[in-house]
């Protein structure tokens, strides 16, 4: 019994030295600096504006996501929809995204209805429902407002995907881990706007950094009547729609 | 002294193995857990800098511009000064990087333009559209338009 116990103890004993020395060398490489390159997180606020009114359902802003991010087939992490709404019928727009607008829509020139359209992303929410149920801390808020997934953390257990009242997160089918958008993060951080932005001939999207007083995104927010998606689920997304039609989902 | 601690080895044993299970979860958790998970948030600060060193595909209008100072130039007077040369081109990070490698596709200007401005109930009336097939009975539109700076 005694010498059971003394070897239990020792094997324990052993563990936790080589547990330390572990620790040790993990804390040297694991080190992530503030501010990097010039760039201080602590001093943007990333958001996005969309003028319904600029859109006109091109598809760039998907196609140059998919390049930009490798975005897998059949996948988005940002899509258009069309809208068509019969009269009063606010209740049943007709609303289709063959395959994510990608490739335009085909032209439709139904007098009957208004159509317009709708890019959609993810809304970088400051109250993300992705963050709060990921069991392992793999999605998160950055400093900066951007609403990221840790690949490196993410088991791949769909939380996220369901959380997510806009429907923008997926399982990439290679990786197997959760896949988003990321506001083009190592754009944005760079001093470039994301691929959406500077892929859209019409500015219909903008890239907004509300940390800036110099960004003419104040000016934006002021002078117009902007919207966010699903305002009732209290997720108080940072995608800010200009002319956003009541029908939208 | 003797008496008093006589029959405290029961109570000293379990406060040992207590004790030593501690130190093995504090040993194991600060070898499990990176130094800097919790620093921002509750999740690894480090990937936050993983994500930003992926590499760039669109290189932006300001490198192109660098150097195609001529077509810049055309662009820049012209109505479309604010499509950037990679909404059309595509992406060009990589020709930028090494311009005598990679060049980027020609375009198939018919499909290039119908793209954006083939009429649409949809798209907004303020932008300018035209039913292809009635406006120039499938002719290409470059015989008339110059694409970075279309005028008739």
């Amino acid at each position: 019994m005694d010498t059971s116990r003394r070897e239990w103890l020792t094997g324990a004993g052993k563990l936790f030295v080589l547990g330390f020395a572990t620790a040790a060398g993990v804390e040297t490489s694991g080190q992530a600096s503030l501010n990097s390159g010039g760039y201080d997180v602590r001093k943007h606020y990333w958001a996005m504006t969309i003028d319904i009114e600029k859109c006109i359902g091109c598809g760039n802003c998907v196609r140059a996501c998919e390049k930009e991010n490798g975005v897998p087939e059949g996948f988005f992490r940002t899509w258009v929809e069309r809208y068509e709404i019969k009269g009063a019928d606010l209740e049943h727009p007709q609303v289709s995204s063959p395959d994510g607008g990608k490739h335009g829509f085909p032209p439709s020139n139904r007098a009957d209805t208004k159509q317009f359209f709708v890019p959609k992303l993810c809304n970088h929410c400051q109250d993300s429902p992705c963050v709060q149920v990921c069991p392992v801390g793999a999605t998160f808020d950055s400093p900066d407002g951007v609403v990221l997934v840790d690949e490196s953390y993410c088991l791949g257990c769909r939380y996220c995907v369901q959380a997510c009242p806009y429907g923008c997160r997926y399982i990439h089918p290679e990786k197997r881990t959760v896949d988003k958008c990321t506001l083009c993060y190592h754009r944005i951080t760079r001093g470039l706007t994301t691929a959406c932005c500077e892929a859209c001939p019409t500015q219909a999207r903008v890239l907004a950094d509300l940390a800036n007083p110099a960004d003419p995104v104040h000016e934006f927010l002021r002078t117009n009547k902007v919207q966010v998606l699903k305002p009732h689920m209290a997720t108080r997304p940072k995608v800010f729609y200009r002319g956003l039609d009541g029908a939208v989902r | 002294m003797n008496r008093k601690w006589k029959d405290a080895a029961h109570l000293i044993r379990p406060a040992v193995v207590f004790l030593a299970g501690l130190l093995i979860f504090l040993g194991l958790r600060s070898a499990l857990v990176p130094s800097d998970f919790g620093k921002w948030g509750h999740y690894r600060a480090g990937a936050l800098e993983e994500i930003r060193s992926k590499p760039l595909r669109y290189a932006g209008k300001e490198t192109c511009a660098g150097c195609h100072v001529e077509q810049a130039g055309q662009w820049e007077a012209g109505k479309h000064a604010r499509v950037a040369c990679e909404a059309c081109h595509g992406p060009a990070a990589a020709h930028a990087a090494d311009f005598d490698k990679v060049k980027p596709a020609r375009l198939d200007i018919a499909s290039l333009c119908s793209g954006c401005h083939e009429k649409d109930a949809a798209k907004p009336s303020w932008f300018r559209q035209v039913a292809s097939a009635e406006h120039s009975g499938g002719a290409g539109c470059e015989g008339c338009h110059q694409p970075h700076h279309p005028k008739l």
